[in-house]
């Protein structure tokens, strides 16, 4: 007999028994293994599809930003180079307005320089053209000379006239004492007789002389009461001629601070340089008589230094005459 | 000379035997159940696998490929059944390349216990899937007239499923043990790698044919479904 009951029963048995021993041992582990790791790895493919999901909107955030960051660089830059242009432009311009005040200024500085200069130069010039002139005439004063100036002198007591005759006549008179003469020299007696008589001749009044010797008259004759004075001097023409010269260097200053004070602008800078150009002018013309008269004299001074010894009175009576004129 | 290893009894008490069936089918049980539970110690869920982990993979969802394969929507429900048949199977008929070892498949009794396995799962599933009524019902089909027929060829079936095992692996045996006596040299290893081959193709047979019946036997219900919704 092939078929064994017993066995049959017990290999049924022994196959159930293994089935739940397979069971327990083989499917189950291995299923689970495998479902966590298909769970496993469908977590990590969607984790991945996340992450790259994430990261192309990390792409397109970054690339947003970034051409922002280029728009608002553009902008920057822009800006930058206005700015940079206005600051340009103002520099430039507060450079330029600077070199043209530094270039008026200076100009200003060369004109007073020139200006003082200028004054020095006519000041010293005058001064030393009187000086020389006071110099020549007390050199040339002599007794001959002061002969013919108290002729001056003489003459011109009875050339007074009117109003100027009355009042020294009156003040003459009204002099108590002496009056007196100065003269640059000692005047010989017949001189003064000669003075007397004149004064006599023209005003008719009798009066005590008193003669002095006064050098500072350079060459000349004073006569001085009681607050009235007739007097003829080389010395007066020079003092004369030196007001009127100092009037004219006085006038020039003022005209100058004249044309100064008027406004400022283009037109204006031009008419100042005109102006400026124009004074300059009048100055070298009034230089120019100074120039002549301090070198007349000289010329003369020479001439009669030349010809005094050998010369006569002719000589010396045509130049005080020459001046007077 | 003996045809099954049931004839060589190590002891017997009356009905109780211990016959090398049973002896060697223990043997077997026990290196599975062991060898599984060593190998699914330390299993790892990872991506780095041991390779005994990855040959069990591979037979587990190879079976359960198989069983998809042959219709049964949820294979994870038949595993258990239909892959320990399949593994035992061929444990049983792999194990003759090991001298002295006789396959408990050689043993009408080893396949007359798993052909009633087979004969009791089958209306097993059928019932747990589609209820009683129309399990019983599917015998009728077409019409009850076909009743006895069903039921034989149940029956004739599940003899079937026995018997070829049986003669199969028993046949394998016998050619080896005879060769053995006429030319005791390289034959019987050509035999026996023969053995190994149609042992393998056995068990898959077995095993397959089982999931055939099963799933011929909770689809009646699906298809009859499916065709009433059709109408």
């Amino acid at each position: 007999m092939l078929i064994d009951w017993f066995t049959i029963i017990a290999q049924a048995l022994n196959f159930l028994i293994l089935v739940w021993l397979l069971k327990r041992f083989l499917y189950k582990p291995i299923l689970n293994a495998i479902d966590a790791r298909e769970k496993k790895v469908a977590d990590e493919l969607a984790d991945a599809d996340a992450k790259e999901a994430e990261a192309k909107k990390e792409k397109e955030e970054f690339r947003r930003k970034n051409e922002e960051f280029d728009q608002q660089r553009a902008v920057l830059m822009n800006r930058a180079k206005e700015e940079v242009q206005a600051e340009r432009q103002r520099l430039l311009e507060a450079a330029r307005k600077e070199a043209s005040d530094l270039r008026a200024k200076q100009q200003e500085a060369l004109r007073n320089d020139k200006q003082n200069l200028n004054e020095a130069i006519s000041r010293r010039a005058q001064q030393e053209v009187f000086a020389i002139a006071r110099k020549v005439l007390k050199d040339l004063a002599g007794m001959s000379l002061e002969k013919r100036t108290v002729e001056v002198f003489a003459r011109k007591l009875h050339e007074l006239k009117g109003e100027e005759k009355e009042q020294l006549s009156s003040a003459l008179s009204a002099s108590s004492g002496s009056v007196l003469v100065s003269t640059a020299f000692e005047l010989p007696q017949a001189q003064r007789d000669l003075v007397k008589k004149a004064i006599k001749e023209a005003l008719d009044i009798e009066i005590q002389l008193r003669f002095e010797t006064a050098p500072d008259l350079v060459n000349g004759i004073e006569l001085t009461t009681d607050g009235q004075k007739v007097a003829w001097s080389i010395a007066d023409y020079l003092t004369s001629l030196e007001n009127s010269i100092d009037e004219l260097l006085n006038e020039r200053p003022r005209s100058e601070a004249k044309s100064e004070s008027e406004p400022e602008s283009d037109e204006s800078e031009s008419k100042i340089e005109h102006k400026t150009k124009m004074p300059a002018k009048p100055i070298s013309d009034t230089s120019k008589p100074e120039e002549e008269s301090t070198t007349k004299p000289e010329s003369e001074t020479k001439t009669q230094s030349d010809t005094k010894p050998a010369e006569t009175k002719t000589q010396s009576d045509t130049k005080p005459e020459s001046i007077t004129e | 000379m003996r045809l099954s290893p049931d004839e060589l009894i190590f002891w017997q008490y009356g009905f109780l035997k211990l016959n090398a069936t049973i002896v060697y089918t223990w043997g077997l049980m026990l290196v599975m159940a062991i060898g599984s539970k060593i190998i699914t110690c330390k299993l790892s869920s990872g991506l780095d696998r041991s390779r005994w982990q990855n040959i069990l993979e591979i037979i587990v969802t190879g079976i359960l490929k198989q069983i998809e394969d042959v219709g049964l929507d949820q294979p994870q429900k038949y595993l258990s059944f239909l892959g320990t048949l399949f593994l035992f199977i061929g444990m049983a008929n792999l194990c003759i390349i090991i001298p002295g070892y006789e396959p408990p498949t050689g043993s009408l009794s080893t396949t007359a216990a798993l052909a009633l396995c087979v004969f009791v799962a089958v209306p097993l599933f059928g019932i747990e899937e589609q209820g009683v009524g129309n399990y019983l019902r599917s015998y009728t089909e077409p019409t009850v007239i076909m009743l006895p027929f069903n039921i034989i060829s149940e029956i004739s079936r599940t003899m079937a499923l026995a018997v070829r095992l049986f003669g199969n692996i028993m046949s394998g045996s016998m050619i080896v043990a005879i060769l053995l006596t006429i030319t005791p040299f390289i034959f019987p290893i050509v035999m026996t790698a023969l053995g190994l081959l149609t042992g393998m193709v056995q068990a898959y047979i077995f095993s397959v044919l089982a999931t055939v019946y099963i799933a011929a036997a909770t689809r009646t219900s699906k298809s009859r479904q499916k065709q009433k919704t059709g109408d």
